[in-house]
């Protein structure tokens, strides 16, 4: 191997600067699972009966379905799910009158992750739904937006305030069933989001869950819906990042959009999980379900920049249920280290006239390996359905794989599917055309790097498209010495 | 301002240059010619760094500094600018912000303050004259999609942004039609200052109607075989190269 090529390998995997331990006094119950401790968790929510039957149901079915091993371009050893801790709570987390009245260790916690909680000091327009472990901490701007009817509030509040508005949709775009995690997490789940915004409102701000894992040996198991009445327009933001430990964590989340007739909405993620180290020993299991429902006229989005965790399996998808309904799928997807993904997107297109669009940038360095597995999928009604695929890889250094796994299922004879893909390596000519102009190593590979992924960063909102940016830069780091 | 010595390089196992001397003083245009194979771009690109080479021998000395022992972007930084034979491609970044980048690198290293994008478009709209360019250039991602004419013409532009007290252009004639070689020619001609200094590596003696040269020397084998005014180009034109690698194998 030429020096450079070590050179650029060096490069990615900097330092992970979100791996400290916040600590503070945390309420958890003993590790394992079973139906006692299901209806533990629904007790500790205080959740109307009807939900610890759902959740029981949940996990009922779960127990007859087997961890999904074999079809992923994934490997890692069966998870022991009798070794994890299903509930951690930091303790005297109670309904707060105000913000100030949230721990101090909390605060100083999102602080350092760059998210303050206080709100004279957030950014302007961003609302935060601060997620610590299994319970919402802290949740802003509540009071403005329930002056325009807008609901954003942590999941189980939800179960308790809004009991029949998440009754009728929980469940309905993702079912319990659906796969082996998703039925763990409708029977586990302890924390998440709930965003309702009524019908014709545009909510007038960016709305963002931040999601932290801090107790060792835990899972995380979040719950996020997303309702879009007629007419309504949201655009949602999740980051997540969590200690360093050398052991793996589960993150087994649920996300499930509703977006009626002429909805938007538009959902983005920075996952930022902790990775492992570069012998590939810790970080977190990203194992998640989301799917987005689209009425007549509705738009789903959804953008990921995927940068963290040891093995990432997800594939945000949308329902193009109803007729010139549209879907989005905008991705980057990073793995240095030993890191594994396996991601992309399912594009069912069911209404008429229906149309898909999907790009993807997978980025490999290290011995990361780097997947993409989408499936464009057009039913018999789905009468001049269109959709546009592009997927591209980029390879820094030899050691690392970029892999494609398209599924296309046309069944009509009006559909029209486009697929482009294309795999490039960022070579020593390059970045030393960039040295040639004075650019250093890094810098040069941050702007070959940012320029590869300029098109699902252009889809962000402008606040996290900069922090998205430098986010790749931290990931990269040292990918090339 | 350049001092070569007794320069050697290999790539790989490959020897290429064996024992290069050469010495370039401000204000002079050199041009380094001869034949395919002979180490010309290896001597282009072992000045500008590039890893891919081994220096096995001789020094460079760069307005005094050991040239050898910097990194290319600290050689950029100082003042050497390489005109790429083939320029690579950048998708998507903008030629406006990879152009600008490159420079504040290069004002930050002489403790000179960086620009904001605003003025720098002021700067890039003169020189863009230089290469009869308009400004819908800039939006374009680096050489992306650019047909080899444009570029090289980048390249010259690039120059021009970056005012290089050494410029070294490596087959930058390679490709062009005479169109294209008349602008590049220009834009080069009109950079040409008493302090800075080029080196001109061609196959051909054509660019050289255009670039004129104080000094013409030609390389066989990895060492300088003949070194003349001027008037060495239109020979090699009339005589071809053989006349002197024969020369070279003899010798």
């Amino acid at each position: 191997m030429s020096t450079s090529e070590t050179t650029v390998e060096s490069l990615v995997g900097g330092e992970y600067k979100y791996g400290f331990v916040t600590d503070i006094d945390t309420e958890v119950i003993p590790k394992g699972l079973s139906e006692d401790v299901v209806r533990l968790i629904s007790a500790k929510k205080g959740e109307p009966a009807w939900m610890t039957e759902w959740r029981l149901d949940a996990y009922r079915r779960w127990l007859k379905m087997e961890e999904p091993h074999h079809w992923g371009n994934l490997s890692y050893p069966p998870v022991d799910y009798q070794d994890i801790i299903y509930y951690a709570a930091p303790k005297n987390v109670k309904p707060l009158a105000s913000l100030d009245e949230v721990d101090p260790e909390l605060i100083k916690t999102y602080e350092k992750l760059g998210i303050p909680l206080r709100e004279q000091k957030l950014l302007a327009g961003v609302a935060v739904d601060a997620i610590f472990d299994s319970v919402s901490v802290a949740t802003t701007f509540k009071e403005s937006l329930a002056k325009e009817g807008i609901i954003f509030c942590p999941i189980s509040e939800a179960l308790r305030e809004h009991p029949e508005l998440v009754r009728q949709y929980l469940g309905s775009v993702v079912p319990v069933n659906d796969n082996f995690f998703a039925a763990l997490n409708s029977a586990v789940f302890s924390d998440g989001s709930f965003v309702y915004i009524p019908k014709g409102v545009r909510c007038p701000m960016e709305l963002s869950t931040y999601f932290r894992i801090n107790t060792a040996n835990s899972g995380q198991f979040e719950r996020t819906l997303i309702v879009a009445d007629e007419g309504a327009y949201v655009s949602y933001l999740e980051g997540c990042t969590a200690p360093k430990r050398d052991t793996n964590q589960l993150h087994a989340a649920v996300v499930e959009l509703v977006a009626l007739k002429g909805a938007t909405i538009k959902y983005s993620t920075v996952q930022n999980w902790y990775a492992g180290d570069a012998e590939g020993k810790g970080g977190i299991y990203n194992f998640v379900t989301k799917r987005g429902k689209a009425s007549e006229d509705a738009k789903i989005s959804w953008t990921q920049v995927e940068t963290g965790s040891a093995i990432t399996w997800k594939y945000p998808s949308v329902i193009l249920q109803g007729d010139r309904s549209v879907g989005e799928f905008y991705s980057v997807a990073v793995v240095n280290g030993r890191q594994q993904a396996d991601t992309g997107t399912k594009m069912i297109h069911v209404g008429k006239d229906t149309r898909s669009t999907i790009v993807s940038k997978g980025i490999s360095a290290g011995q990361g390996n780097n997947s993409y597995r989408g499936l464009v999928k057009v039913l018999p009604r789905a009468t001049n359905a269109r959709n546009y695929t592009q997927c591209d890889s980029m390879l820094i250094g030899s050691r690392c794989g970029a892999h494609t796994f398209p599924y296309i299922e046309n069944q009509t004879s009006t559909g029209r599917i486009e697929h482009e893909a294309s795999t490039s390596k960022i070579g020593e000519d390059q970045i030393f055309y960039l040295k040639q102009r004075g650019l250093n190593t890094e810098n040069a590979i941050s702007m070959i790097v940012n320029g590869f992924c300029k098109e699902v960063f252009k889809e962000l909102p402008m606040e996290f498209a900069v922090e998205a940016q430098k986010l790749l830069g931290v990931s990269l780091e040292g990918s090339v010495g | 301002m350049l001092e070569i010595k007794n320069l050697q390089a290999k790539a790989g196992e490959k020897q290429i240059l064996n024992g290069i001397s050469l010495t370039v003083n401000a204000g002079e245009v050199h041009a380094i010619m001869g034949p395919n194979g002979s180490g010309k771009s290896t001597l282009a690109q072992v000045l500008a760094g590039h890893p891919a080479y081994e220096v096995t021998g001789g020094e460079v000395r760069f307005e005094g500094q050991d040239l050898l022992d910097m990194e290319p972007e600290e050689r950029a930084q100082a003042g050497v600018f390489l005109a790429f034979q083939y320029p690579v491609e950048i998708a998507g970044v903008s030629n406006a912000y990879f152009l600008r980048a490159a420079y504040n690198e290069i004002q930050k290293a002489r403790g000179k303050e960086e620009m904001d994008p605003i003025d720098f478009l002021d700067l890039v709209e003169e020189k863009l004259k230089l290469v009869e360019w308009g400004p819908e250039i800039m939006s374009r991602a680096v050489n992306h999609g650019f047909s080899g004419g444009e570029k090289k013409r980048n390249e010259i532009l690039q120059m021009a942004v970056l005012e290089p007290k050494l410029a070294i252009l490596d087959e930058t004639d390679s490709g062009l039609d005479i169109d294209a070689l008349r602008i590049v020619a220009n834009g080069v001609n009109k950079l040409r200052r008493p302090d800075n200094a080029t080196i001109v590596v061609t196959h051909y003696q054509r660019l050289l109607n255009y670039i004129v040269p104080d000094h013409v020397h030609v390389l066989a084998g990895g060492r300088i075989v003949k070194s003349g005014g001027k008037e060495l180009a239109l020979e090699l034109e009339a005589k071809g190269y053989e006349w002197l690698t024969e020369e070279a194998v003899t010798a």
